[in-house]
């Protein structure tokens, strides 16, 4: 589905990515995981088409496309969904109508006719308790007075109803509690499924526990360093992050 | 007469032509008031860049153009061409003004209660004259502002609405000022006087549309004087057309307890300066100014407010907003005024601007002064461009650049026109944003 070959990104003329190789097939549940500033929100906001990154290397294939080519929108019409961790308040545009507007963008590109207001809200009511999110939250204006935890299970919340191929989750679990991160979680395993895939962005193995990953990476220094199956996550969370940067800093030393 | 510069010798001829004009001459206190707002005119000149009020504003391509004074004239205009504009049924009274001149043909009279009286200035200063003669021009002052002066000198007709104690008018009056000039390049001095009776209530709406191309200029002064205890809302809807200059100036004095709000929409014209003024004189009054303003290509919008806050108890809110795209120039100036005697004012002004190309300018100032020392009194402005955060977010969930863009724009106006509460007014100004952006029906249906 998604394949990254030698992937170079630079913010503000700094390069953080500095050659991501990563191959994720349907079905599958990727944690990338990593200290902080190791480029993993990059990664993710390269993936979704932000453009204040600058790609200097490398590409990028959806389901055999030139992902890099394509304008935010269309990537999110072709099926990648973007959970952010810093999700944007918008005031004065409500949740339910800037949803309705996505979703029907998504649809008229796959072909399928838009729905109309009383199809939407049965939609939005069924996903709405996926994640146990209060209704109102649909009228007021998106993630305006949110606190933390809401702005995740919206974000969460409308994956579920744009329902993507591609799932990106930057940091989801980041400032949750217990019972929010479990609701996130349950929200995020009704949509796993054989044709779908996930890339989990954590700098905590907890998450990890809640989903359950099929593989693990470890980023530092804009590289994958390191990969392995869940019991990666174990041991990172055993041994820290330093142990990953002592080895990668000696595999350094050795290439010098 | 005085001593002229060149520039005004064309009004000073005007003005002699008009004095000697048998069938404006009216009453003769009137006609003292025309000749001593000329003479002060004449002193005061244009004013430049140099004036403090008028730093940002240029008023050189008026001073250019050789005005010839604006006659009646239909033109064409039927009441079906001016349907789009006219707030249908929801009105108790439609005044229409063509070229500054009241239109018999197509005002209308629906269901004025009785006692209230909404109709043509020219015709109160000719059938009751005593009933205009303690307001008129007594309020709004010619001695600083040349444009007030210069429609003082030359005022003739207008809108003359007077409501006495006590009445509940529940539908809009609606004073529509439509501007038909074809071939040359006219003038008009629109004059209007609103008086509202103590315990009473209405909602006044003034309207300026262009029908054309030409280069006209629209020189209106409005008075308000509500008294004690009464609920008015004023409204105005600049639409100018685009190469017309409009110039205006709405002066409001409250007395006690009342409850005052003002909302003013600037869209149209080449060159737009709208001056209001509100003088709260009694206590515990509460005033609102609302403005709202969108502007491109090479408009130029300059709004000035000027609260004064001279009794205590009164709050006064004041909130306008801005969207500027092409070479556009806006400015905004408010004043807030707080006289020694006005202890316990809250006074909140604020000011928010929308920069949509790199082009466009915008200088704001806010000004408090403040003479009392038991006072709330707030102020802040900004300007930014749209989030290039909330953009990608919008993107990012499959909605286009453009629809983005215009989304996040709209939902910036949607605060002002949330307050509207004169619906055929909200459904226009809905209307008219969503023609201006791109995209916008797309937006409409998403908000």
């Amino acid at each position: 589905m998604l394949e990254i070959k030698n992937l170079h990104a630079k913010v503000d003329n700094k390069e953080i990515l500095r050659g991501i190789d990563l191959t994720v097939n349907a079905g599958e549940i990727h944690a990338v995981m990593g200290p902080n500033a190791s480029g993993k929100s990059t990664l993710a906001h390269v993936l979704a088409g932000r453009e204040a990154y600058e790609v200097t290397a490398g590409e990028v294939r959806y389901e055999g496309k030139d992902l890099l080519t394509m304008s935010p929108e269309d990537r999110a019409r072709e099926g990648i969904f973007l959970a952010f961790q810093y999700p944007v308040e918008i005031p004065g545009v409500s949740t339910a109508y800037f949803l309705k507007a996505g979703l029907n963008a998504i649809r008229k590109h796959r072909g399928l006719e838009e729905l109309d207001a009383m199809d939407f809200l049965t939609l939005v009511k069924e996903k709405m308790k996926l994640v146990e999110m209060d209704q109102s939250l649909l009228n007021r204006p998106i993630n305006e007075g949110f606190s933390g935890g809401e702005k995740k299970r919206n974000e969460i919340f409308q994956m579920a109803v744009l329902d993507p191929k591609l799932t990106i989750l930057d940091e989801t679990d980041s400032g949750l509690d217990i019972d929010a991160l479990r609701i996130v979680a349950n929200g995020v395993n009704a949509l796993r499924s054989n044709d779908r895939a996930m890339i989990v962005i954590t700098h905590y193995q907890r998450l990890l526990n809640y989903i359950v990953p099929d593989y693990v990476h470890v980023l530092f220094d804009g590289r994958i360093v390191k990969s392995g199956g869940k019991a990666l996550a174990l041991e990172l969370e055993e041994k820290g992050y330093d142990w990953i940067k002592a080895k990668a800093e000696s595999a350094q030393r050795m290439f010098a | 007469m005085v001593e002229i510069s060149k520039e005004l010798e064309n009004y000073l001829s005007d003005f002699e032509r008009f004095e000697k004009n048998g069938a404006v001459k009216g009453p003769s206190w009137v006609h003292q008031i025309r000749k001593a707002a000329f003479a002060r005119f004449a002193a005061l000149g244009f004013p430049t860049t140099r004036h403090e009020e008028w730093k940002y504003t240029s008023v050189a391509p008026i001073v250019r153009v050789r005005f010839q004074p604006a006659a009646y004239e239909l033109g064409g205009l039927t009441a079906a061409r001016l349907a789009r504009v006219t707030l249908g049924e929801g009105t108790c009274a439609q005044l229409v003004f063509v070229n500054g001149c009241y239109s018999r043909e197509l005002s209308f009279f629906w269901s004025l209660p009785e006692g209230v009286k909404a109709g043509s200035l020219a015709a109160a200063l000719y059938a009751d004259p005593a009933g205009v003669e303690p307001y008129l021009a007594r309020y709004a002052s010619y001695q600083d502002h040349p444009f007030v002066a210069l429609n003082t000198a030359f005022m003739e007709d207008g809108a003359f609405v007077y409501i006495p104690q006590g009445k509940i008018v529940e539908e809009p009056i609606h004073l529509l000022f439509v501007s038909t000039a074809r071939g040359q390049s006219t003038v008009s001095y629109p004059r209007n006087l609103i008086v509202v009776g103590n315990d009473s209530q209405a909602t006044i709406v003034e309207s300026y549309v262009g029908l054309g191309n030409e280069v006209y200029f629209t020189d209106v002064v409005s008075e308000i004087l509500a008294g004690e205890n009464t609920v008015l809302a004023h409204y105005k809807l600049e639409q100018e057309g685009e190469e017309a200059f409009h110039i205006a100036t709405l002066q409001t004095h409250l007395d006690r307890n009342c409850n005052f709000s003002s909302h003013s929409i600037a869209l149209g014209g080449a060159l737009v300066r709208n001056d209001v003024n509100a003088v709260l004189e009694g206590e515990g009054s509460e005033c609102t100014l609302n403005g709202f303003y969108m502007v491109t290509g090479r408009q130029h919008v300059d709004n000035h407010t000027r609260i004064d806050h001279v009794k205590p108890h009164c709050s006064s809110r004041e909130l306008y907003k801005g969207v500027l795209d092409g070479r556009s120039r806006g400015v905004f100036n408010g004043k807030i005024y707080v006289h020694r005697a006005a202890q316990k004012t809250d006074a909140k002004q604020t000011n928010k601007n929308l920069l949509l190309s790199e082009d466009a300018v915008i200088n704001t100032k806010p000004q408090l002064e403040i003479y009392a020392d038991d006072v709330k009194c707030t102020h802040g402005s900004t300007i930014g461009q749209l989030d290039q955060d909330a953009i990608f977010y919008l993107r990012s969930r499959g909605i286009g650049l453009e629809a983005a863009r215009s989304l996040l724009t709209y939902a910036f106006a949607s605060e002002m026109i949330s307050q509207i509460k004169v619906e055929p007014i909200r459904a226009q100004l809905d209307n008219l944003l969503m023609t201006r952006l791109q995209n916008g029906s797309h937006a409409k249906d998403t908000l």
